[in-house]
């Protein structure tokens, strides 16, 4: 209903302030009169006369709004609007939160507030910014689409694969700020992937996204044990919650039909791939290995190279790694370490490691390194 | 809405270039400014031309050089009329520098 607002009208306030207005309208009156019909025409019709009304009287700002010519007032017809005149706009409302002209945390900050209806409280509280702070960035945000004219729109077939990429970049964001222990956001991530999926069910992508993180999040109680993390292989079983991981590997599924596989489908594979009850590991490399093809990072690189060590090969794998650049990433030091004490060079080992704790930042990662330090 | 587009470069990026290379950007340059949205553009003379003005205490003082100092340099500009952002980005991505290392910069004008 939101979404059709702001196109409607062209402005996120406006169309924030209307929906509310209209709400309020109908808690007052339905319990007396009964609920319409159709709900959802009412308070859509409802809300877009609020807001037509409140346009009137500041005429002035009327200019910078995209309105056809303001209709006459119809408060009396709500039940013979039809459900299918209230377009369906998240689509276009996602593509104009996630406008890569825009600065990721305002990308982020409005997806959430737009689409996922969060309050911009519990926004800050998730990233860990004052309430004015967020509000600054959701302000800079709306005042950036309105001042320079970003479109409300669904981007032509020619720029539809990049602007995708953007949107997707925000949803598996928001997903991992909730990832590494606040769970909220996590599931407000799965929640938007889903209607990105629904809304574009031919994008193999959006679907590997959603399958990502839905197998993730499956494993997502068995990660942490307390304070401590919990490796893969170590972790309790009993703790995944099989019936996500099914449907994830069901929307996998879909995506590889689609011909998908681009980056999200494959780490949804390889996801998939480590919840099996014995690990194809060979095959885990080699997705990893294709994923190193699309994307070219070092960071997968080292995720492949650790794949191969659990493959059978920890000495290809010490190799691999010691080709990297990625001396101020934790998990660089800490994978050394972990190779190295395969490979029984215990010295080394233990230098690795505590170059390791040295960057930890976390708890669990600060006791899970002491641990394998005094494992040595 | 209209739009000022802001080309940033390497002072002798077009130099640098081989003749057939050069001939291709001087082309896609002339298509840009041809397009029905392009209202206005000029490209300016190097940044050793540059004089900086500022009025102080009634006086007029002036400096050699550009207004900052750096490896990109403002090379020239203008203005398009687009109906909206991505339109806009559609034209500035067409500037020749914008494939040879430099940078345009997309604002909306202020309307009066």
């Amino acid at each position: 209903m939101l979404a059709s607002l702001v196109g409607y009208l062209g402005d996120f306030d406006k169309a924030e302030e209307a929906t509310q207005e209209a709400f309020a309208i109908a808690a007052e009156r339905w319990p007396a009169s009964g609920m319409p019909a159709n709900p959802g025409a009412w308070l859509t019709t409802t809300a877009r006369n609020r807001a037509i009304d409140r346009i009137r009287r500041e005429r002035t700002l009327a200019e910078k709004i995209h309105l056809l010519p303001v209709p006459e007032l119809v408060m009396d017809e709500f039940d013979e609007v039809d459900d299918t005149v209230i377009k369906d706009e998240r689509l276009e409302l996602i593509f104009t939160c996630c406008h890569p002209a825009l600065p990721t945390d305002g990308q982020v900050a409005l997806t959430l507030r737009a689409l996922g209806g969060l309050q911009t409280a519990d926004i800050a509280r998730a990233f860990l910014v004052s309430e004015e702070t967020m509000k600054r960035r959701l302000s800079r945000a709306k005042a950036k689409i309105k001042a320079t004219g970003i479109p409300f729109a669904v981007p032509d077939a020619r720029l539809l694969p990049d602007r995708l990429d953007a949107v997707l970049a925000v949803i598996y964001l928001i997903y991992n700020e909730g990832y590494s222990g606040r769970v909220d956001l996590s599931a407000e991530a799965i929640r938007l992937g889903q209607v990105l999926a629904a809304l574009m069910p031919d994008a193999p992508e959006a679907h590997g996204l959603l399958a990502l993180m839905m197998i993730h999040q499956a494993r997502q109680r068995a990660r942490f044990s307390g304070e401590d993390l919990v490796l893969l292989d170590d972790q309790d079983r009993s703790l995944w919650d099989v019936s996500q991981i099914a449907a994830g590997r069901a929307v996998l599924d879909a995506a590889i039909a689609l011909g998908g596989r681009g980056a999200y489908v494959v780490q949804a594979a390889i996801a998939s791939l480590q919840t099996a009850e014995q690990i194809d590991w060979p095959q885990v490399a080699e997705l990893y290995r294709r994923l190193v093809e699309l994307t070219g990072s070092p960071v997968v690189e080292l995720n492949h190279a650790v794949a191969l060590a659990q493959a059978g090969d920890p000495a290809a794998a010490l190799h691999a790694v010691d080709r990297l650049d990625l001396d101020g990433y934790l998990y660089f030091h800490s994978t050394r370490g972990e190779l190295l004490r395969r490979l029984g060079r215990d010295d080394e080992a233990r230098a690795a490691y505590r170059r390791a704790l040295d960057l930890a930042t976390s708890t669990p990662e600060r006791r899970f390194l002491t641990r394998r330090l005094e494992q040595l | 809405m209209q739009y000022a587009l802001m080309i940033y470069a390497e002072p002798g990026h077009v130099e640098a270039l081989s003749d057939a290379e050069r001939d291709a950007a001087r082309a896609e340059y002339l298509a840009f400014a041809d397009d029905a949205r392009h209202v206005v553009g000029a490209q300016l003379q190097p940044v050793e031309t540059a004089t900086c003005v500022r009025v102080v205490g009634g006086r007029t003082l002036m400096t050699d050089g550009p207004f900052a100092d750096t490896k990109e340099v403002l090379g020239g500009f203008a203005f398009i009329e687009a109906a909206n952002l991505d339109e806009a980005i559609e034209l500035a991505a067409r500037v020749p520098a914008a494939r040879l290392g430099g940078t345009v910069e997309v604002r909306p004008v202020v309307q009066r």
